[in-house]
C-alpha cells in the first residue's frame, strides 16, 4: 500500500536554508494562485517570507507582533475566499494562539494555512522560551486540523502547493535553517500517505522532520548487525496513516518512533494510540522526555535530548527484545 | 430625502422591536438565554438589517454583501431575530435555539446558520476576523462595508486593540465598529470589574473617528453610520451608550441580567410592554426616548 519512495544515496545538508526553500515554494504558490496572501507577524526575516512581500506588496500583510490578531485576521481574509498562509515561531504559532485556531480557523471552517518555523531544537540560540517541543501536542487536538512537517528541501517544495490547495486549516512546522538532503528534487507526495524509505523485517522506524535522517542513519547501523529495519517518514502527523502504522507493526511486530518533539502529544503518542487500540506491539519514543528546551548549537540540543540516530538504535533493540516469540 | 429618512427610520425601529419580541420569545422556548446584551444591541441591528446593509437573504454568500461580525457572539440570538425577519432562514427555526441538533446555538456560527459572517463566542476575536474581511474585499476592490459589533466588557481582551491598531496601519475606511457600551460585563459594572476608561479617546489614540451616539437612538445610529462612511481616510468607531437589557421588562429590573432564565408569563410581559411603549411613542424604554 505504501510503495517504497526513491531516497538519495547520500544525505549531505542541503543548499539552502529551510526558510528560503520555503520561501521559493510560497512564491511559487502565489504566482499559480491569486487568492494565495500571507500574514506576517514582524518575523518575516526570520520566516522567509520577504521575498513574498516583494513580489506580492498587495498581499501581504505584516500586523506587526500580534501573533492573536494576525491568526483572527487570516480566517477573515479566508472568509473572503483568500488562501492565507500565517507566518511565526512555531511556539506562537501554536501555543500563543491556540485558541485562535480553534476558533477562529477551524472550529469556523476556513482555510488558513499556519506555518510554524523553527520548531524543536531548531530554534537553537533562542533557547526554551521559543522552542517549541509542544507545538503538535497543542494543535494535534483540535478537530479537522491537518499538521505536517517536511523532512527536506525536495518534501517542503512538494508540500506547499498541496497544503496550499486543500480547504482547511493547516500547521506546517519546520526548521528555520539547513537540513540533510533525503529525496531527489521533484519528488512527489501524497498528503496523509507516509514515505517508506526503507524495507526491513525486524523493526520500523517511524520518524517525522529532522529525525527522518537519523532514522535513515539508524537503519544502516542496525543493518550491520543483522536487524533490518523499515524506514518510514511520517510527514503528515494528522491525519495519521493509520493503514501504514498498522501495516508497520503486522510486518515487523515491533515500532520505534523518532520526533523532534515532546514525547506527550505528537508522533509517538499519535503512533500509540493507534496501535495501544489496533494492534498493541512493543513501542518506543525517542524524542524529547517531557523537558523545556535550552540553548545550545543544534548539534549540542540533538545530543541533549537524544534526538539521535544512536538513541534511535538503541530503542530498536529495546523493542525488538520486547517481541513475544 | 427627509420624509425617506424618516420612514427608514421608522422601518428600523419596528424591526429592532421585532428582534427583541423574537429574542425573548426564542429564550422563552429554551427557557434561559443572554437576553440583557442581546437587548442592548436590538437597534442596531434594528438599523443595519433594517436598511444599512446590503444583503441578499436568498444568497447569504453574495460576495458583495456588507459583512457583519458579531465579535460578541454569546448574543448569537439577537442577530437570529434580525436573520429571520429578513427572511435568512424560517422563523419556525427560531424555536430550536440551544436545543440538541439546532442550526441556531448560542454563539454565532457561520457554519451553521444563513446570514451569520464569522464564527464567535471566544471573546476578542471576531474583531480581528473582521479586519481580515475588510482587507479582504478591499484587496479585491469591493465598496461594501464590514461591520463588527464588539461588547463594552469585551473590550477587556488585548485582541480588541490589536485589532484597532491594525484597522488603523491598513487604512480600513469600509471597517465600521460598534461598541455595545451597556455599561455591566457578566461579574458586574464595567468601572467596578476592570474600568475602560475613556473609549471613545482610546480609539482615537487609535486612529479611529469615533462617535459616541445613544444607543437606542434608530436615527442617531443611523445618522453616525452616514458620516462613518463619509470618513474616508481612517477606521470608525461607533460607541452605543445604552443600557444592557433595555427595552425587555424584566431584565431591565435585574441588576445582574447578563444571563437569565426566562418563562413564557416573564416574555409575555415583556413582549407587551414592547408593544405598549410603541404604541405609546416610548419605545425601547420607558424613560429614555
Amino acid at each position: 500500500m505504501n510503495d517504497l519512495i526513491k531516497i538519495l544515496d547520500h544525505h549531505p545538508l542541503g543548499q539552502e536554508e529551510m526558510r528560503f526553500v520555503y520561501s521559493s515554494a510560497l512564491v511559487r504558490a502565489a504566482r499559480e494562485n491569486d487568492r494565495v496572501v500571507s500574514v506576517n507577524c514582524d518575523l518575516s526575516s526570520s520566516t522567509g517570507t520577504v521575498p513574498f512581500t516583494n513580489e506580492f506588496p498587495d498581499r501581504s500583510f505584516n500586523v506587526g507582533i500580534q501573533e492573536a490578531n494576525g491568526c483572527g485576521v487570516a480566517a477573515g481574509l479566508s472568509a473572503t475566499g483568500f488562501i492565507p498562509f500565517y507566518h511565526s515561531f512555531a511556539v506562537f504559532s501554536s501555543r500563543r494562539i491556540c485558541d485562535q485556531v480553534f476558533q477562529s480557523c477551524a472550529y469556523a471552517g476556513l482555510n488558513v494555512k499556519i506555518i510554524g518555523c523553527d520548531a524543536g531544537v531548531s530554534a537553537t540560540y533562542n533557547g526554551g522560551t521559543h522552542m517549541a517541543f509542544e507545538d503538535i501536542g497543542v494543535l494535534r487536538s483540535i478537530p479537522e486540523i491537518t499538521i505536517v512537517e517536511p523532512s527536506d528541501s525536495a518534501m517542503m517544495s512538494a508540500l506547499v502547493p498541496l497544503i496550499r490547495d486543500i480547504y482547511g486549516v493547516v500547521y506546517m512546522r519546520t526548521p528555520r535553517k539547513q537540513v540533510a538532503d533525503i529525496y531527489p528534487a521533484g519528488t512527489a507526495f501524497e498528503l496523509g500517505k507516509a514515505a517508506l524509505l526503507r524495507e526491513g523485517s525486524d523493526v520500523t522506524l517511524i520518524a517525522s522532520g529532522m529525525l527522518v535522517v537519523e532514522a535513515l542513519g539508524a537503519a544502516d547501523t542496525l543493518a550491520k548487525e543483522g536487524i533490518q529495519a523499515r524506514v518510514v517518514d511520517m510527514f503528515t502527523i494528522k491525519p495519521l496513516d493509520q493503514a501504514c502504522v498498522l501495516d508497520c507493526a503486522q510486518r515487523t511486530g515491533a515500532i520505534v518512533t523518532a520526533e523532534n518533539h515532546n514525547i506527550i502529544g505528537g508522533l509517538g503518542s499519535a503512533v500509540a494510540e493507534l496501535l495501544s487500540e489496533e494492534c498493541p506491539v512493543p513501542l518506543a519514543r525517542v524524542g524529547v522526555g517531557d523537558q523545556f528546551g535550552e540553548v545550545g548549537t543544534q548539534e549540542y540540543l540533538m545530543e541533549r535530548f537524544g534526538l539521535t540516530a544512536e538513541q534511535i538504535v538503541r530503542k530498536a533493540k529495546q523493542v525488538m527484545a520486547r517481541k513475544k516469540g | 430625502m427627509t420624509t425617506d429618512l424618516t420612514v427608514d427610520i421608522e422601518k428600523m425601529r419596528r424591526l429592532s422591536a421585532d428582534i427583541r419580541i423574537e429574542t425573548i420569545r426564542m429564550l422563552a422556548e429554551a427557557g434561559f438565554g443572554h437576553i440583557g446584551g442581546s437587548a442592548s444591541i436590538a437597534d442596531v441591528l434594528g438599523v443595519l438589517y433594517g436598511g444599512v446593509m446590503q444583503v441578499d437573504p436568498a444568497n447569504p454568500g453574495w460576495e458583495e454583501r456588507d459583512w457583519l461580525v458579531l465579535s460578541k457572539g454569546h448574543c448569537g440570538p439577537a442577530l437570529y431575530a434580525a436573520l429571520a425577519l429578513r427572511g435568512f432562514f424560517p422563523m419556525e427555526w427560531l424555536k430550536t435555539v440551544n436545543k440538541g441538533g439546532t442550526r441556531l446555538p448560542s454563539h454565532a456560527d457561520r457554519r451553521r446558520t444563513p446570514g451569520v459572517d464569522m464564527t464567535t463566542g471566544s471573546l476578542g476575536q471576531g474583531i480581528s476576523a473582521a479586519i481580515g474581511i475588510a482587507l479582504g474585499n478591499k484587496l479585491k476592490a469591493l465598496p461594501n462595508y464590514t461591520y463588527c459589533i464588539v461588547g463594552d466588557g469585551e473590550i477587556n481582551e488585548g485582541q480588541v486593540w490589536e485589532a484597532a491598531q491594525t484597522a488603523n496601519s491598513f487604512c480600513l475606511d469600509h471597517f465600521i465598529l460598534f461598541v455595545d457600551w451597556n455599561k455591566k460585563q457578566l461579574d458586574g459594572e464595567l468601572d467596578f470589574v476592570n474600568p475602560p476608561l475613556e473609549m471613545s479617546g482610546k480609539f482615537e489614540a487609535f486612529g479611529f473617528q469615533a462617535q459616541t451616539v445613544k444607543g437606542y437612538d434608530a436615527g442617531a445610529i443611523y445618522a453616525a453610520i452616514l458620516s462613518a462612511k463619509a470618513c474616508t481616510d481612517k477606521p470608525s468607531v461607533i460607541i452605543l451608550d445604552t443600557i444592557k437589557g433595555l427595552g425587555v421588562s424584566f431584565a431591565e429590573r435585574e441588576a445582574f441580567n447578563h444571563y437569565l432564565n426566562i418563562d413564557q408569563e416573564m416574555a409575555r410581559e415583556g413582549i407587551e410592554e414592547i408593544e405598549r411603549r410603541y404604541a405609546a411613542n416610548t419605545y425601547p424604554g420607558g424613560t429614555l426616548v
